[in-house]
């Protein structure tokens, strides 16, 4: 399962990594642009009279900002989903490690 | 796949809301009464958030030469059902609106159908499916999350085009415009969250068989 597991960790590597290695941005104005943003700018094109009739309540202040937010959303993220799999796993393990009935009651401290 | 703030005009924003809100009202029923039923599941429903978490602040480069993120919505549906991810879905919505200018207040309904609804009642369908058809657990989660992924993006596409008709060739025009910028650097990233999806349900059915077990997962997903 493991084994498994790494094998495809290294298919989204690869694929994560691909297009920063072929030449698709050739002729882009702003190589890996965001998709939203592309979107926003077709509307745009489109219908040039269009005015956004809301706009955000705050911004970050700065792309710096943006990504530490970025960057908080990821690690509550992943670091809840690790407490969860590290906590079952635990359990799993204090269980059949067996003659140890101590461990698998305090396993959750 | 964030419209961005503003930028549906009223009324498709409020059409869209309205859609959103009877499937928010009835996933928070849903929560509530999982919580209450099962509550040994509850760690895993907020696991099954934080991947959608994680799984939409990656920006992961596309060969079509931009960026774009996957949802993360597929594993809670296959796990918990679809309806509880219009609100764990919402959650990441207003927080990204909210906190990083990402979609907005008045798009968070049309946001919230094509992410909290439209993907996950597609991987779930389509999960559902490839097991009655025999398709293998991990065949299964790849395809759910995969399909589910892209058919948020092809949803996002649509709901702009009905906004925004092409002035020559009108709504279908306006879909193929949308559609290439968002179906098309979509294709390797629901790929991606397809991977990503499976692994994570690997690891699972690893050391949290007693969880999927309360969820009946594998003899065909929840209820």
């Amino acid at each position: 399962m493991t084994r498994t597991n790494l094998l495809l960790l290294a298919a989204v590597l690869a694929l994560t990594i691909l297009p920063l290695l072929l030449p698709v941005t050739g002729g882009l104005d702003e190589p890996f642009a965001g998709a939203d943003g592309q979107a926003e700018a077709a509307i745009l094109a489109g219908h040039p009279a269009y005015e956004p009739w809301f706009a955000p309540l705050w911004e970050p202040p700065s792309g710096e900002i943006e990504s530490l937010l970025f960057a908080l959303q990821a690690a509550l993220g992943a670091g809840l989903l690790g407490y969860y799999l590290g906590l079952r796993r635990g359990q799993g393990t204090g269980r059949t490690a067996g003659g140890r009935p101590d461990r698998t009651t305090d396993v959750r401290d | 796949m964030h419209i961005m703030e503003g930028f549906l005009p009223p009324i498709h924003a409020a059409a869209w809301t309205a859609v959103a809100v009877p499937f928010l009202v009835v996933g928070a029923r849903r929560v509530v009464t999982l919580t209450r039923e099962q509550p040994q599941t509850r760690l895993l429903l907020a696991s099954a958030g934080a991947f959608a978490f994680v799984l939409s602040a990656l920006k992961i480069p596309s060969v079509t030469g931009s960026c774009s993120h996957p949802t993360g919505t597929g594993l809670g549906a296959i796990l918990f059902g679809p309806s509880v991810m219009a609100v764990l879905g919402a959650i990441v919505l207003l927080f990204q609106a909210l906190l990083l200018a990402h979609g907005g207040l008045t798009t968070l309904g049309a946001n919230i159908v094509a992410m909290a609804v439209v993907g996950p009642w597609v991987a779930y369908g389509v999960f559902r499916l490839t097991r009655s058809l025999g398709g293998a657990l991990t065949i299964a989660v790849f395809l759910a999350a995969m399909l589910g992924d892209l058919a948020t993006y092809l949803m996002t596409s649509i709901q702009l085009a009905l906004a925004f008709p092409d002035p020559t060739s009108g709504i279908l025009g306006a879909l193929t415009k949308f559609g290439g910028v968002f179906a098309l650097t979509q294709i390797p990233l629901a790929v991606i969250e397809g991977l990503l999806t499976v692994i994570v349900v690997n690891l699972l059915t690893q050391y949290s068989r007693d969880d999927l077990d309360a969820l009946a997962f594998a003899h065909g997903g929840a209820k």
